[in-house]
């Protein structure tokens, strides 16, 4: 087991490398970069600006070097001192965007995800076990309209109901009476309170899903005859259920929490957007649509490795609880 | 029906019926039958005829729906704290409930046809021997019950079972497992052993062990023993009473050597005709001619009307024959013996 974990991380830097070369392309395909846009923009303004000025500005933000040069530069910030580099956009540190923005992100995610499963796991486990049941047949409806229902409808429509009917306006991080305001107490309140809603509209928006995959996984593992032989032992239905099929039918549910994640950001543009609150996904989107090459490539890097830690997660979580694949992994 | 005394479970007049999409699949129209305790019953019978469906509702495992238990009633006899017998109507016990929990896994254990899928794949062989033991005896600790395991599991002829008890069941082969099911059957004890084909998905050499091993055990626990099998050979090596069943019918019941050496049914006849003997010159093996009909149809007479050799048209199509005794201990249903 533990050979076995050693092993998937040492495969991790090779994967991570790739990552990194590969959203370093990325950002360089589209044609221009940020200093040239920000030249064009200054001599469209009216400004007069001399061949070597222009010269200066760009060996000054090192565009005057080739791409693999630059790679290896921000690479090197990366891997020896943690640096992601400068935001043309922002006009700061990388590093200082990540840091405002990552946690929170990470934490509205979470959240959306536990959010997501407590619903849906139990719903799931209830339509599998009552199939072709009434409340079966409802709840899976629901679930139909639900992974039919994009999501920042969905977050228009609750934020003005939330307006609406209690006069509070979700919207933001904080209301505006908070914005400069020092932490305590009244403004850690009003920023949970800012948060339930997107943790919610976002956790939401992929429960549909996971009660479809949750019924069918459970509804295939109900018919397998390990089952009968639990019940010709006398075990009650209840202890069958959860020591058996439920188990294993939670891991292809939890061998997908690699592309959770990146799913999870990515959906949650949009909605971030309409919430209009500052996570990575918006971030990410207006950083692309500036061309600032290294806020970009970082994001996409960031994200990449939480998948590839996410399947290691998911691996990890499997090998331990599946020993049929604990065992290919470690030779017999 | 037969001396209460050495009866330990009496099945009277059931039927069973599937309601499918499709129609109603009548698996078992009218089946009695008693287990002796200490005896083995052997059940035979092509796929479909009945006898899976017969152990499951002996059993309360019947996939209800869209099974249905339209008829008919299970008596189990147990002794009563050293008091004389108690007798306890498994078909009106709810199959969920705990008094007919405590009944399953302790007094009867059953073994099923596939070793691979039997056992779960992520628990290992003991933990799911042991749940069975912790679940029926009282007061026992964990500890105990692993022993338990690992001495039920040597019995069945695991070697080194203190190691093998902590192996998963993709460990095992397809004969080792069906011996830890063996072990998982037994574990508690049981005064009958339901077994649902075990050999089939075996190769004969195994095969061969796994019914030795039967026999073994029996003489040692006392236990009666229902063999299911759709190979009138087997049975005929471990029953002292066989059951012949088509379409959910006993066509005949009679001891072993009775129905070996006097076969009455045409079925059964034409059923022992098509075993392979080693001495016999090699020729075509025989057949019985057309197949099993449908499972959905309703049959106004003898089910095997279409497919009998010595059919009366006019008689065998338009009632169904009554089971009758011929000769004491041999019982027949067919009109040739009205």
């Amino acid at each position: 087991m533990i050979l076995y974990i050693v092993r998937r991380v040492i495969m991790l830097f090779p994967i991570l490398l790739l990552i990194s070369i590969v959203s370093f392309i990325v950002i360089e395909l589209p044609p221009g970069d940020w200093v040239s846009n920000y030249i064009t923009n200054l001599r469209n303004s009216g400004i007069e600006l001399q061949e070597e000025e222009a010269a200066r500005l760009t060996a000054m933000y090192g565009f005057d070097q080739p791409s693999y040069v630059r790679y290896a530069k921000w690479m090197q910030g990366i891997v020896t001192k943690g640096d992601f580099g400068w935001s043309f956009q922002w006009g700061k540190p990388v590093n200082d965007i990540l840091r405002e923005r990552l946690p929170f992100t990470i934490l509205i995610s979470f959240s959306a995800l536990i959010l997501s499963w407590l619903i849906a796991i139990p719903v799931g486990i209830y339509s599998a076990t009552h199939p072709y049941s009434i409340t079966d047949y409802i709840a899976t409806i629901l679930a139909f309209v639900w992974v039919a229902t994009p999501g920042f409808l969905l977050a228009f429509v609750a934020a003005w109901l939330v307006f609406h009917y209690t006069g509070f306006s979700p919207l933001g991080l904080n209301s505006t009476d908070f914005l400069d305001a020092p932490w305590n107490t009244a403004k850690l309140i009003d920023r949970i309170k800012h948060l339930i809603l997107p943790i919610v509209i976002i956790g939401l928006s992929g429960t549909g899903a996971t009660i479809r995959v949750m019924r069918a996984n459970l509804l295939d593992e109900l018919k397998k005859q390990y089952v009968t032989t639990a019940r010709s032992k006398g075990v009650p239905e209840l202890t069958i259920l959860f020591k058996y099929p439920v188990r294993i039918a939670f891991n292809p549910l939890f061998s997908t929490i690699g592309w959770l994640l990146p799913a999870i950001i990515s959906g949650e543009v949009i909605i971030s957007v309409v919430l209009s609150i500052p996570t990575m996904g918006p971030t990410l989107l207006r950083a692309t649509l500036a061309q600032d090459m290294y806020l970009v490539g970082s994001i996409v890097l960031i994200l990449s490795s939480l998948t590839v830690l996410g399947t290691l997660i998911s691996d990890i979580y499997l090998a331990w609880a599946d020993p049929r694949i604990r065992f290919e992994g470690t030779g017999k | 029906m037969s001396d209460r005394h050495d009866t330990l479970v009496e099945v009277e007049n059931l039927q069973v019926h599937f309601h499918l999409q499709e129609g109603i699949v009548r698996a078992v129209e009218d089946v009695s039958f008693a287990v002796k305790l200490g005896q083995t019953l052997g059940v035979i019978g092509e796929s479909g005829s009945g006898k899976s469906v017969s152990a499951q509702a002996i059993m309360g495992i019947l996939p209800m729906p869209p099974a249905q238990l339209k008829n008919g009633r299970i008596t189990m006899y147990l002794p009563n704290n050293g008091m004389g017998m108690r007798s306890v109507v498994l078909t009106d016990l709810p199959t969920r409930g705990g008094e007919f929990r405590a009944i399953r896994g302790k007094e009867i254990g059953m073994i099923f046809q596939e070793p691979m899928t039997s056992f779960s794949p992520v628990h290992t062989i003991g933990n799911q021997i042991m749940e069975s033991v912790l679940l029926h005896i009282p007061n026992i600790t964990k500890k105990e019950a692993r022993e338990r395991a690992v001495e039920i599991l040597g019995r069945v002829g695991i070697s080194r079972p203190e190691r093998r008890v902590d192996d998963y069941p993709h460990q095992f082969s397809g004969g080792m497992r069906q011996r830890a099911m063996i072990a998982m059957a037994l574990a508690c004890n049981p005064k009958l052993v339901i077994a649902d084909e075990p050999t089939t998905a075996l190769d004969v050499t195994i095969e061969a062990q796994i019914l030795e091993l039967l026999k073994d055990l029996q003489e040692e626990f006392g236990m009666a023993i229902m063999y299911i099998s759709h190979d009138l050979a087997v049975v005929g090596g471990v029953a002292d009473e066989i059951i012949v069943m088509y379409l959910g019918l006993v066509m005949e019941h009679a001891s072993a050597e009775q129905l070996f050496e006097n076969p009455r049914h045409p079925y059964t006849q034409a059923l022992l005709r098509s075993i392979p003997t080693i001495d016999g010159t090699l020729e075509r093996l025989a057949t019985i001619q057309g197949a099993m009909p449908s499972p959905f149809t309703e049959h106004m007479g003898c089910p095997f009307f279409t497919r009998c050799d010595q059919r009366v048209p006019g008689a065998c199509d338009v009632r169904r024959p009554p089971i009758v005794e011929v000769e004491p201990g041999h019982k027949v249903r067919c009109v040739l013996y009205e």
